[in-house]
């Protein structure tokens, strides 16, 4: 098969069968110089940016909502075109009608919509309130069938975050394909697999798919429909870069306009821009200058994204997050790193438009990955703090050379695999339920299996370990069955037709569970073993603190005797959840991340053994708690990478936060310290890092004086957020975390 | 009997040696400094023992983040006055292919330090004035020992890094740069001279103590101040 705007590109079987890591195989170039070619934002580009930042301080003086469309339900050609400023931009197309203005999901959960419209002085139109009273949402098919436990394990906070009342999220759609295909190939194709279908006895499950295909062959056809208004046709290839970028753009959008999902990620698509770019180069038609205003206006439009969020939501995932996740570097199966100028290009957007969390710019690193790429990307870290690492060196082997991150850590095959997302399970709160023998004191909730309450003056570690087991095993069957019923309602309900159309029919599955509270959960569990723990009853008898007397190794310094004990507490998780078949043949993963909600789950959560203080924040994702490292960030380090991959497929989080003093004098210096950091966490094994390099004077200026740091960028846990836009108490929290520091 | 008394462990050093370091702090002092930012490190008697080979398997941990250029450092207190054991720690080191380092004043020199040197890969000495008077008044030591010392590493060709500490108004005077750049241009092991600000963060480790911070008076240089020092030691 051959199509005039392939010309130039190197044949293969990506021709023949949807196969874009194939195209890209066949025909990147890898990049192994440094940053020296790149160019500084053109005139245009600094005049559109010029537009969006005061739309972007708008947006924070009207109280982080610049406008609600409160009367039309958000699809792919609910709203006429929308643009910024239609004469100078590059690419187009916006979510609604107007930059920033947010549209409403319902089809995840009216209530929340309504709730969220209110928070923000709006009221959800008549039409809409109406027209839902004879629709079910995802939400209330999620509440016809939730049972009793499950209520009562939500409402005590021992499960937390469920996507029960808005989009789920993480899920990438091969957004490429549209770019490398056009979409009538993707219907034509899509066709193909539905007609296959008829040669089978129908069980439930193929005429679920079978009706999935038909949702997914009619929503491509509304992406066509929406890229038209926009003046462009998708029915067939991107003819050069500026296209290729502009059809991916599209495909994106088309899935932020569908869903609300929590994490509506990127994939990996600069390597893949880059095939274009220098086809273009090379023909001599496109520049340097050039090939970085198209990837700024891409960039722009990414960082103009925005769901409408209720404020308990924002308490959980603080900062108005998108999770506009993008993979970038790594290496390819046959060793040639997947670096390329792009790589390059993505990142230098920090700079040509200004430090930003969105796009959720990730580096996928290797050993082996170009030595002046490590250094970029580790200058890049120290000047703007918008940046994760994730090891390629880890996900490679399992995942092969074309997979993204969804939201923080969640790895997948893009176009192949996906996963249903499901919260996170507080460990802390069920050593407590556990030792209370199935009471919640926080909530005053009765709950799990009903025992005695723990005796003696003194908390024994084999009885509470005994106990934990037992307490695990009730509540991983209670989380798979919980999300079992989710992803249920939502594949019935909330089905995402658009980022569906964009994998193989054949689509592989994860269910992704979690765990918060980790390292004191840890830490409380070597208290028991090497301290002495008493426990401080209340009149009914509930054990509702504790005295500690004594140290005890802590999570965080390299101690084998408790990182061990954390190490085996995910690994027991696990092992827990997968005894309980997942809807859909899911494969169970399990992350250690908290995005922000790490505040919260303490809040929840009564005082602990390990000596943390009713309501005190946890730590985020797998990190140690705040300041109890005693041996300096390399010890910290490494007992992070002691959690095992294997145990935790759905990542391990940790965030880092170092002063620049600590991390050399010069900047190439700091820049190659971090390299070498980098390099020796990954190979101990770890799999995620954040990297902040401030320091705390200048966060507790930022939270005294915000207005002075409007464009403020941190890493927080898997992702990166305006400090600005965090509440009072994360702000607090972010604060109060261990910063390396010069002694 | 060869186990050596340790202040504290810092996994993460950058700016006591090349790269990224694993620094061991030293309990045992016998100068004392107007400046000194570690008082908790004088007591000969106090800190964890250690032996060498477990302090060394314990440096191989952090192996992987040494990349080309990192190592060990063994800081303090005066790690001289514990030579025997840091000359064992460096050897089983140096058997497991790390770097060493020795951060020191440099005011001991016997039969165990020369033995030390002979596995020690790059020393960070501090020259802390360049006059004697000065040395006896604010460190407790003549200046004969340090300059002996720097000969020997000299003999040994051992690469060599000065570090000074500036106070303002004892010196940050042209007369002590002079001084100073005329010792680095003596012995060429010497491959990198780094003036350091004299810092009061240290001031609450006196108040815990109960001892009054000697150089309290004095103030930190500024940071146009140590620019304009450092350019005159480089021309």
């Amino acid at each position: 098969m051959e199509h005039t705007n392939w010309k130039g590109f190197t044949s293969g079987k990506w021709q023949t069968e949807i196969c874009v890591r194939d195209f890209i195989q066949q025909n990147y170039v890898p990049y192994t110089g440094d940053e020296g070619f790149l160019e500084a934002a053109t005139p245009r580009t600094e005049g559109l940016m010029k537009k969006v930042d005061s739309l972007l301080t708008l947006e924070r003086q009207y109280g982080g909502v610049l406008d609600i469309d409160t009367a039309t339900v958000s699809s792919l050609t609910s709203y006429a075109p929308g643009y910024i400023d239609r004469e100078n931009e590059l690419i187009v197309g916006l979510q609604t009608n107007r930059p920033l203005k947010r549209g409403v999901h319902p089809f995840g959960g009216l209530r929340m919509v309504r709730q969220a419209c209110e928070a923000y002085g709006y009221k959800l139109s008549s039409k809409i309130e109406e027209e839902f009273q004879y629709r079910t949402t995802h939400n209330e098919g999620v509440y016809r069938a939730y049972t009793d436990e499950m209520r009562a394990a939500r409402k005590c906070h021992v499960i937390t975050g469920l996507p029960d009342a808005y989009g789920r999220g993480r899920i990438i759609g091969d957004y490429r394909r549209v770019a490398l295909y056009g979409v009538d190939r993707l219907i034509a194709e899509k066709k193909k697999d539905k007609a296959a279908l008829c040669d089978r006895n129908l069980t439930a499950e193929d005429i679920r798919l079978d009706e999935e295909l038909y949702q997914q062959i009619a929503f491509l056809g509304y992406m066509k429909e929406m890229a038209a208004s926009y003046g462009y046709d998708i029915s067939v290839p991107a003819a050069n870069a500026r296209e290729a970028i502009q059809w991916t753009y599209f495909a994106y959008l088309a899935a932020i306009k569908e869903q609300n999902g929590a994490a509506m990620s990127l994939g990996r698509v600069s390597t893949f821009f880059d095939i274009y770019i220098e086809r273009d180069i090379a023909a001599g038609i496109l520049n340097e200058s050039g090939a970085q205003e198209l990837i700024d206006d891409f960039v722009i439009k990414l960082r103009l994204a925005r769901h409408l969020r209720t404020p308990e939501y924002n308490a959980l995932f603080g900062g108005d997050p998108m999770w506009i996740t993008e993979a970038v570097g790594g290496m390819g199966e046959d060793g040639r790193t997947l670096v390329t100028k792009s790589s390059y290009r993505i990142l230098h957007t920090l700079y040509t438009l200004g430090t930003s969390p969105e796009p959720n710019l990730t580096v996928l690193w290797s050993q082996d990955l170009p030595v002046p790429f490590k250094k970029f990307c580790a200058r890049v870290s120290t000047e703007t703090d918008s940046i994760q690492y994730e090891s390629d060196d880890l996900m490679r082997p399992l995942y092969g050379d074309d997979y993204a991150i969804a939201c923080c850590v969640s790895a997948m095959k893009v176009g192949k695999q996906m996963q249903f997302f499901g919260a996170r399970a507080n460990l802390a709160k069920l050593l407590l339920i556990a030792i209370n023998g199935g009471y919640d004191t926080e909530s005053q909730i009765h709950i799990g299996p009903q025992t005695p309450v723990l005796s003696g003056d003194t908390l024994s570690y084999d009885t509470v370990v005994e106990r934990l087991g037992m307490y695990m095993e009730w509540l991983a069957r209670l989380y798979v069955n919980t999300m079992n019923v989710i992803h249920y309602m939502h594949d019935k309900y909330a089905y995402e037709k658009t980022q569906m159309a964009l994998h193989d029919t054949e689509v592989g599955r994860f269910m992704a569970f979690g765990i918060a509270g980790l390292s004191v959960a840890a830490d409380s569990l070597s208290a028991i073993r090497y301290a002495t723990v008493r426990p401080v009853r209340n009149a009914d008898g509930y054990i509702y603190d504790f005295k500690t007397e004594g140290d005890f190794p802590k999570f965080g310094n390299d101690d084998d005797r408790v990182d061990f004990i954390a190490r085996d507490l995910a690994n027991q998780m696990i092992c827990e959840l997968r005894k309980t078949p997942a809807y859909r043949n899911a494969v169970h993963t399990l992350s250690v991340l908290t995005i922000t909600s790490n505040v919260m789950y303490g809040k929840n959560t009564g005082a602990t053994p390990d000596g943390r203080p009713a309501g005190a924040p946890f730590a985020p994702g797998a990190n140690p708690m705040h300041n109890r490292e005693e041996n300096g960030a390399l010890a910290s380090l490494n007992s992070v990478a002691k959690l095992r991959y294997e145990d935790c497929r759905d990542g391990i989080s940790n965030t880092f936060s170092i002063t620049p003093e600590a991390l050399g004098r010069t900047l190439k210096e700091q820049t190659d310290n971090l390299v070498s950091i980098l390099d020796g966490y990954f190979a101990r094994g770890a799999h995620h890092i954040n990297v902040n390099v401030m320091r705390r004077e200048m966060l507790m200026d930022a939270y005294e004086n915000p207005e002075a740091y409007p464009n403020l960028t941190i890493r927080v846990s898997g992702y990166a957020v305006h400090f600005h836009k965090l509440s009072r108490e994360q702000q607090r929290e972010v604060i109060s975390r261990t910063f390396h520091a010069v002694m | 009997m060869c186990g050596g008394r340790v202040h504290s462990i810092q996994t993460l050093g950058t700016v006591d040696g090349p790269g990224v370091r694993f620094v061991v702090f030293m309990q045992g002092c016998r100068l004392r400094c107007g400046y000194c930012h570690n008082p908790d490190t004088w007591a000969e008697t106090e800190g964890t023992v250690y032996m060498p080979e477990a302090l060394a398997e314990k440096a191989t941990r952090y192996k992987a983040y040494f990349g080309e250029k990192g190592g060990i450092t063994v800081s303090g207190g005066e790690p001289l006055l514990q030579a025997d054991f840091v000359q064992k720690l460096f050897k089983a080191c140096h058997q497991r292919g790390i770097h060493t380092c020795l951060d020191t004043a440099g005011s001991i020199l016997n039969g165990d330090v020369e033995v030390l040197l002979k596995c020690t890969d790059h020393v960070l000495l501090d020259i802390k004035f360049t006059e004697d008077a000065l040395y006896r008044r604010y460190a407790g030591c003549s200046m004969e020992t340090p300059l002996a010392f720097l000969q020997l590493l000299q003999k040994m060709q051992i690469p060599t890094t000065i570090r000074q500490v500036i106070v303002p108004g004892l010196n940050d005077t042209p007369e002590n740069i002079a001084a100073l750049s005329a010792i680095v241009q003596k012995y060429p092991c010497i491959e990198k001279t780094e003036l350091l600000p004299f810092k009061k963060l240290c001031i609450v480790k006196y108040d815990a103590m109960g001892v009054p911070f000697p150089f309290q008076a004095y103030e930190t240089p500024s940071s146009a101040d140590m620019r304009r020092l450092e350019k005159m030691l480089n021309t």
